[in-house]
């Protein structure tokens, strides 16, 4: 013990997740993007002050994962529920963990209502092409000629039409502040989608309004691929139609510096 | 016709098959998604010609059923719980608009507390909409009710939608070996669809769905009453014709053992294949006990329940389901039949497996235990039991164990 000093932590658990192993499969990348949202709500002292809204998906489990009050929204509506919280209690931090099958289907409707009222909410959007709970169908995100549980010989656009690019769409809305899409399949990208929930939670903080950040994600079980071929898919066929990028940065937005 | 052992899930989805339905408009559910999988599938290999519609919520599979029903098609999709809940606004317009659509119910539990597992609090929740539900034990009878049903409904007597309801996980995951008819077969008994309901038709055009005022909307309703009263007749022409076809005979109720029977349990759906081992235990005691499974449930078979049960002294109803603050759905359905009866049985309901618990003989026999016992007193004690209750959480919870309607 000598020989190696004083003991230095680089590197624990956030505060913000509960000691429990996660339900997520080997390689899934909600790991990852639950840990970044700890870091980020750890760092800026806010988890006794903030309130999860979970959806319907993989993530309804979420409430378990993350150290403070939770509620499990009906499919769909964890903007809306957000909103009630958030309306009754403004000094909080509100955020809803969404997936695409929530928030791009069933729950379309809510996400865009909410983003054109500038609810200031942050959302977490998790987009991994599939239904990833009900086993691997296809979304409203699954690529063109992408093989799914219910696409068993790809999308076929002629019929069940194009992915649909939510960042990009709700960046069209007045009232949305901030949307921007990251992706969570290397360090570096990691290290921005991070600078970007901080960027979200800091915009809500402010009062500015409704923030989103899209995470491209991969689902190795679904998409039948080992957790390394998965992070290649996401990378070669995901990055091409779904581009990081900022797609709505509001005027006072753009002064906040992380 | 082979046998085939397959789950109720892929049973339901043969049967769409074997209907030759031509549109699927459906969102995946658990523990409905492997049906829309299946069918996706025979889609895409040409198995079934249909249109595939994966929608975005079932909000919009039902509203995609209506349209594609309203312009001749013969429409499927099959959904559970919550689905269904968000469904509901529509079924309303199915049946309204005369729809002969049918829906699989997957049945599940609703939340709050979220819950996967199987109850009929789903589908029994839709029971004012207009659609007709049949309850089904095994996964042959899936198969053979959604052909009974697009039979039926699709009569000019009728022209209603209809739900084949199955449990969740308990036959949706269970497999068994089905006898799957081949399509010439089905043919004989399902005619090609072939609309006998006015529909959209541009060489005769029409507006449908139009304001109705206080002069006539209750002569629509009424309409729709006589209609759905109609398929009892459709109903029992189809089982005779199923059975000479197929060699399977169906029933609105199907009774086991009842006709000497004092007490007699009534219950829906795969419980009753359990009730009935119990039955025969009791039996083999010198006990008279019998059995009433309600496969119909709408149009509800109230003057075969009252003829079937007229000799009874004791009617227990297990319920799969609670409407909160009044009783089993079952009971108050099946106790309003007899009320009017000159002699009526003393009747007794019992909520169990609710959220998935599963029904066991144990629980089967405590009811029959507890309906002797009210022969023997000659009056009921407890409207409402609970015969498979978690005393450990009532406890915790400090919820009172003694309680009644």
């Amino acid at each position: 013990m000598d020989m190696l000093g004083e003991e230095t932590i680089v590197y624990e658990r956030p505060a913000t997740l509960t000691d429990l192993s996660s339900h997520y499969c080997p390689g899934c990348t909600h790991g990852i993007a639950h840990r970044l949202a700890a870091e980020v709500l750890d760092e800026m002292n806010f988890r006794e002050r903030t309130i999860g809204v979970a959806s319907v998906g993989c993530s309804v489990f979420a409430y378990n994962y993350f150290n403070f009050d939770f509620v499990q929204a009906p499919h769909g509506r964890a903007p809306a529920m957000a909103t009630g919280v958030k309306r009754v209690l403004p000094d909080r931090i509100v955020f809803t963990y969404q997936g695409d099958g929530d928030l791009a289907s069933i729950g379309m409707g809510e996400i865009v209502a909410a983003a054109a009222r500038g609810e200031n909410i942050t959302v977490i959007f998790i987009n991994n092409a599939n239904y990833g709970m009900t086993g691997g169908q296809m979304a409203p995100t699954t690529l063109p000629g992408q093989v799914t549980t219910s696409s068993p010989t790809g999308r076929d656009i002629e019929v069940a039409g194009f992915p649909i690019r939510v960042s990009e769409m709700l960046s069209s809305l007045d009232g949305a502040a901030y949307v921007v899409r990251r992706s969570l399949h290397d360090p570096k990208n990691i290290r921005l989608a991070k600078k970007a929930i901080r960027a979200a939670f800091e915009v809500q903080a402010r009062g500015l309004g409704f923030s989103m950040v899209e995470l491209l994600s991969t689902c190795p079980t679904n998409w039948g691929m080992t957790p390394v071929d998965a992070i290649h898919w996401l990378e070669t066929k995901m990055l091409p139609y779904y581009p990081v990028g900022d797609y709505k940065v509001g005027p006072a937005v753009a002064e906040i510096k992380i | 016709m082979a046998i085939e052992f397959i789950s109720g899930c892929k049973a339901a989805a043969e049967a769409a098959r074997l209907a030759n339905v031509d549109v699927v408009a459906a969102y995946p559910i658990t523990p409905q998604t492997s049906i829309v999988e299946y069918l996706a599938k025979d889609v895409s290999n040409g198995r079934l010609k249909a249109e595939m519609v994966l929608a975005e919520s079932e909000h919009s599979a039902m509203s995609a059923c209506v349209g594609a029903s309203m312009v001749g098609a013969r429409a499927f999709t099959a959904t559970a719980s919550q689905g269904l809940a968000l469904m509901h606004e529509v079924l309303f317009y199915a049946a309204g608009l005369r729809l002969p659509i049918v829906s699989v119910i997957v049945n599940r539990s609703l939340a709050s507390p979220v819950s996967i597992f199987a109850d009929f609090k789903d589908s029994l929740a839709q029971r004012d909409t207009g659609w007709l539900q049949f309850y089904v034990e095994s996964c042959q009878e899936i198969l053979d009710s959604v052909l009974i049903a697009y039979r039926v409904i699709e009569d000019s007597r009728v022209l209603l939608p209809a739900f084949v309801c199955m449990e969740g996980f308990v036959l949706s995951h269970l497999s068994e070996p089905v006898d799957v008819p081949d399509v010439q077969t089905v043919s004989k008994f399902l005619p090609a669809c072939d609309p006998k309901y006015p529909t959209l038709d541009l060489k005769d055009p029409k507006i449908f769905n139009v304001m109705a005022f206080p002069d006539t909307y209750e002569e629509f309703e009424r309409d729709k009453q006589i209609s759905m009263l109609n398929a009892f007749e459709a109903l029992q022409e189809a089982y005779q014709d199923f059975e000479k076809i197929f060699g399977r005979k169906y029933q609105d109720v199907e009774t086991y053992r009842v006709e000497d029977a004092d007490i007699v349990l009534a219950t829906m759906g795969a419980a009753a294949g359990t009730a009935m081992m119990v039955v025969d235990q009791l039996r083999s005691l010198g006990e008279r006990v019998g059995l009433v499974k309600v496969r119909t449930f709408r149009p509800f078979p109230r003057r075969q329940l009252r003829e079937i049960l007229s000799h009874a002294r004791v009617v227990g109803v297990l319920d799969r389901d609670l409407s909160i603050g009044s009783t089993g759905i079952l009971f108050q359905e099946l106790q309003s039949s007899l009320y009017n009866q000159p002699q009526r049985p003393l009747m007794q309901n019992f909520i169990a497996g609710l959220g998935g618990r599963d029904i066991h003989q144990g629980t089967i026999g405590a009811i029959f235990q507890s309906l002797k016992d009210t022969l023997q007193k000659g009056f009921v004690e407890k409207n409402l039991n609970w015969p498979d209750e978690n005393r450990e959480v009532l406890s915790i919870w400090g919820l009172p164990v003694d309680h009644d309607d």
